[in-house]
């Protein structure tokens, strides 16, 4: 690693005053990212703002009919939420198998949602439930958030403060780990909220996070595992590399899709 | 430089850092606590997994000054005096290790995981809860037997004449 400054705000507002010095600061969050980047020296932020003891950015609560989780709230915390067990359980499968036990006490949701890896998992969960990403600035709807790979609409000195879910009436989250790294091949979230369903891809897209319109549309006819039948992604647009071609990828796509819905609707 | 200040293993230590110092480097190169261990260096393998504030995380990839103010707990920290913790005697017991590098940071996962999930573990969950602990030795059987055992111990129990949970094929 390069040499840089250390801070450690206690509040948002503070993160984001030390953020505005412009000493080429960059936000510490987990860290589990960051900092192997850093390692690899493939990073070298001037400074570094550690948001681990901003009180303000951690919880998770109910607010009507949202539920609202802190951006510092760890994968761990989310995976044993009764709160978020209750209301999207999904969600809280998600948080319980990414990474591995290690990194979920470590790795946060305001990090993985602003890092936007391509093979990250809480995009899909963003996107398909219809969050909102609060930032210390605005609120911007998961679609306008995520913009490509490792990009997001987030400006210099921005800082998530929480992510906004709405309660989905169902949900299901599905992926195929490579056996060894076990990062997503191909993660697939489906939601239903209302009459309105949304099905979002992770791990696959060229692009990252993505949606699939004709499976939403055939899920929006019948909520049901066989509405997937004989549907299938093409390999345009999705990535290929030497853990999976894109053929393969396309192929996993459809299979997880079902997957997600059978948990999703409980068969 | 930086000041830093924490506990370890029961004991308050104070320091002047470099900010990139990691929380591994500290513990081994600081206070010489060289029991945690550095494998891949890359938050992978577990070798270097120590407990911050009762939690395991890989201390390879903490920065030490974001442990100011924790309560960190290493492998040093878990026998009292020259009496092994009833996971270290589960390992020994089962012999689950062959060379020993991954050891520290399996013991300290296995706590983590009787903390987490308690004293009665089948090997599915032992084994998918290792999924961030890496033996390049022996394969995870008596890792598996020796957690199984330990943490039963964890509750009262010996680690001694205790059947083993059923093994899948490898």
């Amino acid at each position: 690693m390069y040499a840089f400054n250390y801070h450690r705000p206690a509040t948002a507002r503070q993160a984001a005053s030390l953020l505005a010095k412009k000493e080429d600061a960059k936000l510490l969050a987990g860290g589990h990212t960051l900092l192997p980047t850093m390692k690899q020296r493939l990073a070298s932020p001037g400074a570094l703002v550690d948001l681990s003891s901003c009180a303000d950015l951690k919880g998770i609560a109910r607010k009507g009919r949202n539920l609202v989780i802190g951006a510092m709230t760890t994968h761990a915390e989310v995976a044993s939420s009764p709160e978020v067990q209750q209301a999207i359980p999904a969600l809280a499968y998600l948080a319980s198998h990414i990474g591995d036990p290690h990194v979920r006490h470590r790795g946060t949701i305001g990090g993985s949602v602003a890092n936007n890896d391509p093979a990250a998992d809480y995009p899909a969960a963003l996107l398909a439930l219809g969050a909102t990403v609060v930032t210390n600035k605005r609120k911007l709807p998961a679609d306008e958030f995520f913009s490509g790979l490792y990009e997001t609409a987030l400006d210099e000195g921005e800082i998530i403060i929480k992510v906004s879910f709405p309660v989905a009436s169902k949900a299901g989250y599905a992926k195929f780990r490579n056996p060894a790294s076990r990062y997503a091949l191909v993660g697939v979230f489906v939601a239903k909220r209302g009459s309105e369903v949304a099905v979002a891809i992770i791990g696959a897209g060229e692009g990252g996070v993505f949606r699939w319109p004709e499976a939403e549309a055939a899920l929006k006819a019948r909520f049901a595992v066989k509405s997937l039948d004989g549907l299938k992604h093409t390999a345009k647009g999705i990535n290929g590399d030497i853990h999976a071609d894109a053929e393969y990828r396309a192929h996993l796509i459809g299979v997880m899709a079902k997957q997600a819905v059978a948990q999703a609707t409980g068969k | 430089m930086a000041n830093l200040s924490m506990t370890v293993n029961g004991k308050a230590v104070t320091a002047t850092v470099d900010p990139r110092t990691l929380l591994v480097q500290f513990l081994r190169e600081n206070l010489r606590l060289t029991g945690t261990h550095v494998g891949c260096d890359t938050s992978q393998c577990g070798a270097c997994v120590v407990h911050l504030d009762g939690k395991a995380v890989k201390a390879c990839t903490t920065l030490a000054l974001s442990c100011e103010g924790a309560s960190v707990t290493t492998i040093e920290g878990l026998a009292n005096g020259g009496a092994l913790h009833p996971m270290q005697e589960a390992f020994r017991e089962h012999h689950g290790l062959q060379c020993g590098f991954c050891t520290p940071g399996m013991i300290m996962a296995a706590v983590d995981i009787v903390n987490r999930r308690g004293n009665h573990l089948d090997e599915k969950t032992i084994r998918e809860d290792l999924d961030g602990n890496i033996c390049r030795c022996t394969g995870y059987h008596n890792i598996v037997k020796a957690i199984a055992a330990g943490a039963e111990a964890m509750a009262g129990g010996s680690t001694k004449d205790r059947e083993p949970p059923r093994q899948a094929a490898e």
